[in-house]
């Protein structure tokens, strides 16, 4: 097995009562589309969060290229080369879209002054929804005034312009309807097949199957199973899910 | 106050996307514009300001909306616009600012104790600028305080700046004893205070310079943009890694100054430091922020919206004068309009959560 590109190692988080991760492992491949899976609640959001760097473990390991690293922060997360799209999208919907784009990482024209060059911002947006497919009816629009699926497009164009190693999905399809969430797993694939790694997280199996090289399981914060994906069964994907399965420590699937 | 953090979320659930309806009748260019337009709340106040000084300009042809009258409402309304813009800023960040019009007093109670210690009425240019530089010190720290407490103790920015707004009030009553310092060096009041540039008082120069500067910063510059992104949504600002506290307090902290600005030709103008004048600064200043448009959510709003939204009660109070209509009716008036400006508000914004 190649070195993981960016790997968990018993990860924990606490919130009150909850125990959302109780010692959570995962790892990403180089150039892979590794799919997190699980039931409501079983951490996988909380498990992007922290590998994200938008909140911080209580304990466990974070490793980049086999690397312990702190990521107390998006930013650290992004110096890594790591990008996320939130399953709340985490957009300002009283910017348009460019600037939901570029924000955090503006483009300026009088830099000295912090003068935004928007036009610029504005070219290379249009660009970078054209490169995914997406189809904006205004680019100067307010998020607010699209529907579901524009913003989530919005989202993941962001993560796929800025990402040079893994890019975090959290569930980018439950929004889309049919022809939207194909076009999302065409840039799934395209944006491994450009060599960085993809994490998608989904309830919707038989996507995971279609686009996932990989698949892990989490249940009540801790891994409980790996599949290869095209080795694997729905019902082993269900099973593993739902505690009838469990492999993760008895030497089962790889 | 933090209404704009759920608004980016998605709708959840797996809706096809909605075919639009379609005008074949109107391009998508002219469309757009004409969608801006209407949206743009700016368009709106700007009609409304136009409507009444239509309406006063026909009733009293030649009283109202001559030079004079507006040059006097706009000195008038100089210390206001300054405080306005600096609400402005605060009102995008979906907080509010009650603390003005004390700190605008502070500030102008501090100067005057300076001046009155270093040569009173006869005091020189040095002192004179000095003094400014202190009051809007005042100002700017009194300001910072508050943002302080509102972004990291996370006190709530009404409860914040209301304590800021008696405390700065308590003070300026304790260094002063209660009674207004009146004697402001000549060089302050004969300059700022009455003297014109090519035909304009200083003060309203001053003050539109001001709203220009930070117009331009507001519409064209990262502190800006994030600005409007902290009110939009705050975590997804966060998120991208923007210092939302430090921002928080910047905000703040010109608010503060620019309260400090205000003091400061407050003095110049009256040539004292009218303690008890200011108690409700911070409602007209608010209600100008509202009027032209910007959404006390946060996030939405523009400069030239409230330099417009600043004058319509002013275009009010002195077109009822003119026509002889008991001039107490504006306070009636600008409540309306105003409980109409957030009910729109409030309107589009459910609209726009359902599309
Ligand atoms: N901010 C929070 N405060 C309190 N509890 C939280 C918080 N975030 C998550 N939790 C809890 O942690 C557990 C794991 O949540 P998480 O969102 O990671 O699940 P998930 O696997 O992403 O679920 P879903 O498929 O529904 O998105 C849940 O029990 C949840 O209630
Ligand atoms: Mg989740």
């Amino acid at each position: 097995m190649a070195e993981p590109l960016l790997e968990a190692r018993s990860v924990t988080k606490r919130y009150g009562h909850v125990q959302a991760l109780d010692g959570a492992s995962f790892a990403v491949l180089p150039g892979e589309v590794v799919a997190l899976i699980g039931d409501n609640g079983a951490g996988k959001s909380t498990l992007v969060k922290v590998l994200s760097g938008a909140i911080r473990p209580d304990g466990g390991e974070i490793l980049v290229e086999g690397e312990p690293v702190s990521l107390s922060s998006p930013v650290d997360a992004r110096r890594h080369g790591i990008e996320t799209v939130y399953q709340d999208l985490a957009l300002a919907p009283d910017l348009d879209a460019a600037a939901n784009l570029y924000l955090g990482r503006e483009i300026y024209l009088v830099p000295l002054l912090r003068v935004l060059n928007r036009s610029a911002m504005r070219r290379s947006a249009v660009s970078a929804f054209a490169e995914l497919g997406v189809e904006l009816p205004d680019v100067s629009a307010p998020v607010a005034t699209l529907s579901g699926g524009q913003r989530q497009s919005v989202a993941v164009a962001r993560a796929v312009a800025f990402a040079s190693k893994v890019i975090f999905m959290d569930e980018p399809t439950a929004a889309l309807g049919v022809v939207q969430r194909g076009r999302v797993l065409d840039n799934i694939r395209r944006v491994r097949d450009r060599g960085i790694s993809v994490v998608l997280i989904s309830h919707n199996m038989p996507e995971v199957l279609a686009v996932a090289d990989r698949v892990e399981v989490l249940r009540l914060g801790r891994r409980v199973a790996r599949f290869t994906a095209s080795e694997a069964s729905l019902e082993q994907l269900v099973g593993a899910m739902t505690g009838a399965l469990t492999t993760e420590g008895e030497g089962g699937v790889k | 106050m933090t209404g704009g953090v759920q608004a980016g979320a998605a709708p959840a659930g797996g809706a096809t996307p909605q075919p639009r309806p379609r005008e074949p009748w109107r391009g998508p260019a002219a469309r757009r514009l004409a969608r801006r337009l209407i949206t743009a709340n700016e368009t709106w106040t700007l009609l409304a300001l136009a409507i009444l000084v239509i309406y006063f300009t026909v009733r009293a042809p030649r009283e109202f909306f001559t030079l004079s009258d507006f040059s006097l409402i706009a000195q008038n309304s100089a210390a206001l616009l300054v405080m306005a813009v600096g609400q402005t800023y605060v009102i995008l960040t979906a907080g509010i600012d009650l603390s003005v019009g004390s700190v605008l007093v502070l500030s102008g109670v501090v100067a005057a104790e300076y001046y009155t210690h270093n040569g009173g009425a006869a005091a020189g240019t040095g002192t004179v600028w000095l003094g400014a530089v202190i009051g809007l010190a005042v100002g700017f720290g009194w300001g910072a305080v508050q943002g302080f407490l509102v972004a990291k103790a996370k006190v709530p920015p009404l409860i914040a700046t209301l304590a800021g707004f008696g405390a700065a009030l308590g003070v300026s009553y304790l260094v002063t004893g209660g009674s207004d310092i009146s004697s402001m060096p000549k060089k302050l009041t004969s300059t700022i205070g009455l003297a014109s540039i090519a035909g304009v008082q200083w003060l309203i120069v001053i003050s539109f310079l001001v709203a220009i500067v930070f117009g331009l910063i507001l519409a064209y510059t990262r502190f800006g943009r994030y600005t409007y992104a902290i009110g939009s949504n705050p975590e997804a600002a966060r998120r991208v890694g923007i210092n939302v506290d430090r921002h928080l307090i910047k905000v703040y902290a010109l608010s503060g100054l620019m309260a400090g600005a205000a003091g400061i030709m407050s003095l110049a103008f009256f040539g004292n430091t009218t303690i008890a004048g200011h108690a409700t600064d911070n409602l007209t200043v608010i209600t100008a922020v509202v009027l032209g448009g910007a959404s006390l959510f946060g996030g939405r709003g523009t400069m030239l919206g409230t330099v417009i939204g600043l004058f319509i009660p002013a275009a009010l109070q002195t077109g009822l004068v003119i026509i002889h209509v008991n001039q107490y009716w504006q306070y009636v008036a600008i409540g309306a309009v105003l409980v109409a400006a957030v009910y729109l508000d409030q309107f589009r914004r459910r609209l726009r959560e359902r599309a």
